[in-house]
């Protein structure tokens, strides 16, 4: 697949950059012309990926989360969000809706909802070594006028 | 992120405002649950009008009012949520158990 362009960063896993992911995120997507739903859906998602690294990947500590964001094709939006934290033993479990280790704060819905908002997700993770979440998203284009 | 809160014979209406993701979602938790305590309401209108953002953390405060509203006798529903709010609520599939009114002006 041809990588047209793309972005890394890497920031502590610290909560105030949850709004700093996304927008980050937003501004290197709006360049594929993205309908206002296509790019919250995306923004979404990122929040979503980037929290769970801040809440599970490394509890009661500060951590890196690396973040790349690949336009693969033309229309092909690739994000990967990763963390070097202890890990999700099981991937399977961890997916389903409302399930949550994370108690009565949180709603189990993260997952979900990056499933619902991108066309593919995909999550590795080895105990101990960390996660890795790639989530895609095809922009479908549109013709402007001007 | 701010909260408003209103209060009118036994209705409270929360008012929500700016981006409510986990970073927020702490004081959000607690604010809330001082103002329930405060106003023992019967119904908390949950208003998430001035919204700009939210995501699934917001969906576990939403659940939280409910749970307590519930709990205490009362009723809680959710009013006007932006597109992007309205589209995690659909998401998560939490209209199965709070009420989520879109556009009542």
């Amino acid at each position: 697949m041809e990588n047209l362009d793309y972005i890394k960063m890497e920031f502590l896993s610290k909560s105030v950059n949850e709004s700093f992911a996304r927008a980050a995120v937003g501004a290197f997507a709006a360049r594929l012309d993205p309908t206002l739903d296509e790019l919250a859906d995306i923004k979404t998602a990122v929040s979503e990926a980037v929290t769970n690294c801040i809440v599970h990947a490394y509890p009661g500590d500060i951590g890196l989360i690396r973040l790349r964001v690949r336009i693969l094709e033309r229309e092909l939006l690739e994000i990967t969000v990763k963390d070097g934290g202890v890990g999700i033993p099981d991937i399977k479990k961890a997916r389903e809706p409302m399930y949550t280790t994370g108690g009565d704060d949180r709603s189990g819905m993260g997952f979900t909802i990056m499933e619902s908002f991108m066309d593919k997700v995909r999550v590795r993770s080895a105990a101990g070594r960390g996660t890795s979440v790639t989530m895609s998203r095809r922009i479908r284009r549109r013709k402007p006028r001007l | 992120m701010k909260i408003y809160a209103e209060e009118n014979n036994g209705s409270l209406r929360l008012s929500f405002s700016g981006e409510l993701d986990h970073h927020g979602a702490k004081g959000v938790m607690k604010t809330v649950e001082n103002l329930l305590d405060e106003y023992l309401p019967r119904v908390c209108v949950i208003d998430l009008s001035e919204l700009s953002f939210m995501d699934s953390s917001g969906i576990a405060v939403i659940l939280r009012i409910n749970k307590r509203m519930n709990g205490m006798g009362g009723k809680a529903w959710v009013e006007n949520p932006s597109g992007q709010a309205l589209r995690v609520i659909d998401a998560s599939g939490i209209d199965r158990v709070i009420r989520v009114i879109v556009q009542t002006r």
